[in-house]
């Protein structure tokens, strides 16, 4: 019994001293600009639909911003994964590809900006599909190539790497069973390969979604945004709004934590039998 | 019984030469000359390292021979086909596959729909005693079990030859012994080509109508002896440990 509400009580301790320290701190420094109160954020994070700093409402802006790695992010691993399947069992594919990619994998997100706007500049969805009014035409304005881009190269080393590694370690047995079975081709692609790769890729996938997140903020901050949680943040920033700083950071937190766990749970459920297999 | 036994595969003078990561070039085969008749069961005895997983590699159309010939039934065999089966000696079931879906792959490749190949796995699980594990996973199965579902995967694929590369090896003794046991019913009852390789040459007397003594490095075959016990045998007999010893002793002496 005792180790039973020990053992609840423990993950919240940390939390809880966090918050009492907060509290504390932000009375004690009395300067909103440096510490807003907790009580000010929480404030905030209530009530997510609500209009702030005529930006639109904390809720409306991750939303922007979800929609933004949702694409960035699908467009990096449509690439990355059957790039990454036939890197790792081709290892003529892997020759000629792993040099090249290797110099672009150190460079930061980031570093890619200055380049990505003399390519793309301000342009959009919104460009390409020439929509030029209404509100579909705010939607998709919001949506531009640039941060698309930044999104997607954050996205998409980690995903090809966790699927070369995951190709390359699938059991030869495995491979020759399925031969010897009679699996064509195609069917070794299909049938072993992919679900042998499955957990490796689905990791990277994982690993690559919290990047594409973290992503976000640099490339919110690109000229021509004016939306996204990111955006929010820096905007709010300047005008010394601290108390929107913090909840604009938790809901990226918040966020970026839900998609994380969605995948853990794919991972769990549907592959179990790795667990045993590599123990 | 004493009709004429056709031979189903012919292996002609197969070499097979590796070269190294160090660029040394590496005998592992060399001149192996033999024939199997159709629905014998014959055993490749050797030390490891002989390269008798290699021979039945190529027989399995996976490797290709740097020398000579495997012929299935008067065909050049040069890659896998449904024919000739192989079993592993482990790790070789799908392991995000029920047994049921393991034992069904091989149909499932042909295109075999699923009701017919559901149905033909529960049939060759069935004959190995695996039935009522159809809706396990391979990682819940013990290494006995594998193996048992493992020898009804190749069987469900119909094949006219079984291959088994060291099928029983990584087993444990008292389960090895049982495992051997079922295999002659298995083989009694569909009347395959077996060609078992195993170090063990217990094993080779308990089960073959044919021994194939190895060399190792480069593998080369040193006698072939027709075993004439009938089955099931006995290890308390004379002759079973004559046999032995003398396997043994053409193995040590080289």
């Amino acid at each position: 019994m005792k180790q039973r509400a020990l053992s609840l009580s423990l993950p919240v301790f940390v939390p809880a001293l966090f918050a009492v320290l907060w509290v504390v701190l932000a009375q004690r420094i009395a300067n909103q600009v440096i510490l807003p109160g907790m009580d000010q954020v929480a404030a905030l994070l209530v009530r997510p639909t609500e209009d702030l700093i005529s930006m639109g409402s904390l809720a409306s802006n991750v939303l922007v911003s979800l929609v933004r790695v949702i694409i960035g992010y699908s467009v990096a691993a449509l690439i990355a994964i059957p790039l990454g399947v036939v890197m790792g069992y081709y290892g003529v594919v892997f020759k000629f590809f792993n040099g090249f990619l290797n110099l672009f994998r150190p460079i930061p997100p980031l570093a890619w900006v200055p380049l990505v706007m003399a390519w793309f500049g301000i342009s959009s969805l919104a460009t390409v599909t020439g929509v030029e009014t209404g509100q579909l035409f705010i939607y998709l304005n919001n949506i531009k190539f640039s941060m698309l881009f930044i999104i997607a190269i954050g996205a998409f080393f980690p995903i090809l790497t966790s699927t070369i590694h995951g190709v390359r370690h699938v059991n030869a047995t495995l491979i020759d069973s399925a031969r010897v079975l009679g699996a064509s081709e195609r069917q070794v692609f299909s049938r072993v390969l992919i679900p042998a790769a499955m957990p490796s890729i689905i990791t990277g996938m994982r690993i690559g979604l919290g990047i594409a997140w973290m992503c976000l903020v640099s490339a919110e901050m690109l000229p021509g945004s004016l939306s996204g949680i990111g955006y929010m943040i820096t905007h709010a920033f300047t005008l010394a709004s601290t108390d929107i700083v913090i909840a604009g950071m938790i809901s990226i937190g918040v966020v970026g934590a839900l998609m994380d766990m969605m995948f853990h749970r794919i991972e769990q459920k549907k592959f179990s039998w790795r667990r045993q297999v590599d123990a | 019984m004493t009709q004429e036994k056709k031979e189903i595969i012919a292996i002609d003078g197969l070499s097979k030469s590796f070269t190294t990561e160090k660029g040394e070039h590496l005998l592992a085969v060399e001149e192996v000359s033999l024939t199997i008749p159709e629905n014998s069961f014959t055993c490749i005895v050797g030390p490891s390292g002989c390269g008798k997983s290699t021979i039945l590699r190529i027989a399995a159309g996976l490797e290709k021979a740097t020398a000579g010939t495997v012929h299935y039934r008067s065909a050049p065999v040069t890659k896998p086909c449904g024919e000739i089966g192989l079993v592993f000696q482990e790790y070789s079931l799908f392991p995000w596959l029920t047994v049921r879906d393991n034992v069904a792959a091989g149909p499932e490749f042909a295109g075999v729909d699923k009701a017919t190949r559901h149905q033909r796995a529960m049939e060759y699980l069935s004959m190995v005693g695996m039935e009522e594990f159809k809706d396990a996973y391979p990682h819940e199965l013990s290494g006995g079990m594998k193996q048992r579902v493992a020898i009804a995967r190749a069987l469900a694929n119909e094949p006219d030859v079984l291959l088994m590369d060291e099928p029983f090896g990584a087993l444990d003794a008292h389960t090895r012994i049982l495992l051997q046991r079922e295999l002659l019913n298995v083989w009694e009852l569909t009347r395959k080509t077996i060609v078992l390789v195993t170090h063990s040459v217990d094993e080779a007397v308990y089960l073959a109508d044919q021994i194939v003594i190895m060399s190792s490095r480069p593998g080369r075959i040193l006698k072939k002896l027709e075993v004439d016990m009938a089955r099931p045998r006995s290890r308390a007999v004379p002759k079973f440990g004559e046999l032995t010893d003398f396997i043994l002793k053409e193995l040590e002496y080289r």
